[in-house]
């Protein structure tokens, strides 16, 4: 199916939650509504024309001119070849969404990074730790504003 | 005569003091993170019961350097050197993918000449990445030998890579545009010459270590992902291969050429046990060493005169944009999602390292297992923390 096909789809059955669509270009994508992403997710994952049961990503973008945090979540079928990705903006200041780690259990490493890196806080999520920055580490680097750290345990940067 | 009376009755079952489902004392093992068979810097905590493994958690992030935050503070171009350290086993992959991302986004069309190397040196780095991983697997399962065996094959790779980049690990061979150079004098003929030799050997790696008993012992029905399973928690590349599942991006969204050249996907078809055990998961790799050898051989008849580089200026600036970019690397799809707001450098790049997501299923798949399994298990998923941990 092309993207603008599978929109279609999404729509026929969840148009609310749809805010809106690019269907061509480099990155074809919708993004819907926060509170309707795991109904959406499981749509894909298990609607029989869409078949996504892949996960491939789940990126966070940060824009502070914005003030919200964009979630891409890069699904792809390997029963159709067809790819798709889905958006959710966060507002900035407490940005929490639902997991969608019942749907693709994959996505629970992907949202554990999301979190450590980026500070999304995913609720009902199984496990919800940092995984790759040390457990008392304070901020989330991948925000623009993220002040860099001069010290760490006594050690100091550019003395 | 007097008759002996006896009842035995064991100590344990007096009065009830002791439950009957006699649980023995749980014991937590810590593997890592320097352990020879975590392959880097992975640590995994085992909750374990005797010799089976109840619970295992891998800790990662030991090799953390938030490349995803340096690429927001260099050039394009001088992101390539970084993703060579990603995945440090396949750099010329890592290249590729980086390359191709930033081209799709900008748009820059490619020499025919300068795909075609690139699908060469890409097979190239797939087969020294492949023997690593055998040679590596067939030493944590005891077995010494094919990892000597493996490495002097390597090594021709190597030499390959070396005289046409002066690298032997991290190339940056693949830029921008194309390739940094074009090849020396008498590089197709070594070329050519080092596939005529790989190709025997392969049956040798079969003779010595795929098919020895003691080795399918050790991974056969072992260490079980099941196709459903492996699709769950996003394994790509051999890994999801061995589960049986027919998925090569090469195959179904083909880049750089990859269309027009005739090879064959191996899947797991449960020989020595169960689709998608950890004796499938290494056998594709072995399978895949003998399809890269097709494609190389395909690629240098068809190598045409031409130019290397497209016209890129030195400063590559991309427009606003986004793309989402994945290409396969020895070890699963690698992933760039590129984010241009028209400068020089990205406004955000998220890296998918395939290590990062096949290393997720661990604590399911070495649920239950014995022990020993763990080292088999974590072996077959063949991970480079490198690109875990980014």
């Amino acid at each position: 199916m092309t993207p603008s096909e599978i929109i279609e789809v999404l729509k026929q059955h969840d148009g609310a939650g749809i805010v809106s669509a690019v269907a061509d270009g480099l990155h074809p994508h919708v993004v819907v509504k926060m509170d309707r992403l795991p109904a959406i997710a499981a749509l894909l994952q298990s609607d029989w024309r869409l078949r996504f049961d892949l996960l491939r990503c789940i990126s966070a973008i940060d824009w502070p001119a914005k003030n919200s945090i964009e979630l891409s979540y890069d699904v792809i079928s390997t029963s159709f070849g067809h790819a798709l990705a889905v958006k959710v903006l966060l507002d900035r200041a407490n940005p929490q969404v639902e997991s969608v780690s019942v749907v693709w259990p994959a996505a629970e490493w992907h949202e554990r990074e999301a979190f450590d890196l980026m500070g999304v806080t995913f609720l009902h999520h199984p496990d919800l730790r940092r995984i790759l920055l040390p457990e008392d580490w304070t901020d989330h680097p991948l925000r623009k504003d993220y002040p860099y750290p001069v010290a760490y345990k006594g050690l100091k940067l550019n003395p | 005569m007097k008759e002996i009376e006896f009842q035995y009755q064991s100590d344990l079952h007096q009065e009830g003091e002791i439950p009957s489902d006699i649980r023995t004392e749980e014991l937590t093992l810590n593997m890592g993170p320097q352990h020879p068979s975590t392959h880097g810097v992975l640590r995994v905590v085992l909750q374990t019961d005797g010799e089976l493994v109840l619970q295992a958690t891998p800790y990662v992030g030991y090799l953390h350097r938030c490349a995803e935050k340096i690429a927001e503070k260099v050039t394009y171009r001088q992101f390539t050197p970084y993703t060579d350290r990603l995945d440090y086993l396949a750099g010329m992959n890592n290249n590729l993918g980086f390359a191709l991302a930033v081209e799709k986004l900008g748009g820059i069309e490619v020499p025919a000449r300068a795909e075609y190397l690139r699908v060469i040196f890409a097979e190239l780095n797939r087969i020294a990445s492949h023997l690593v991983a055998t040679g590596c697997y067939g030493l944590d399962m005891g077995a010494f030998t094919p990892f000597v065996y493996c490495f002097r094959e390597r090594e021709y790779v190597l030499d390959l890579f070396e005289a046409v980049c002066g690298a032997r690990l991290t190339y940056s061979y693949i830029t921008i545009g194309g390739v940094r150079e074009d090849l020396p004098d008498g590089w197709i003929g070594r070329c050519r010459e080092f596939l005529d030799y790989l190709g025997p050997k392969i049956a040798e790696y079969n003779n010595l270590l795929s098919y020895n008993h003691i080795f399918i012992n050790r991974t056969g029905n072992v260490g079980v992902c099941p196709p459903d399973l492996a699709l769950a928690y996003g394994l790509t590349g051999s890994c999801l291969r061995g589960s049986g599942v027919k998925w090569d991006l090469r195959k179904a969204t083909p880049y750089c050429r990859y269309n027009e050249f005739d090879f064959d996907i191996p899947v797991g078809r449960g020989e020595k046990g169960t689709v998608g055990d950890c004796w499938d998961r290494y056998f594709v790799r072995i399978q895949e060493i003998g399809q890269s050898v097709r494609i190389i051989r395909q690629a240098l008849d068809k190598l045409t005169e031409g130019p290397t580089q497209a016209k890129v200026p030195r400063a590559v600036k991309l427009p606003a944009g986004e793309i989402y970019y994945e290409v396969e690397n020895p070890r699963g799809q690698l992933g760039f999602y590129l984010v241009s707001e028209g400068g020089t450098s990205p406004y955000r790049l998220k890296i998918r390292g395939p290590s990062f997501c096949n290393l997720s299923v661990l604590p399911v798949v070495a649920r239950n297992c014995l022990l020993a399994d763990v080292t088999a298990l974590l072996g077959s998923l063949d991970i480079v923390m490198g690109e875990v941990d980014r």
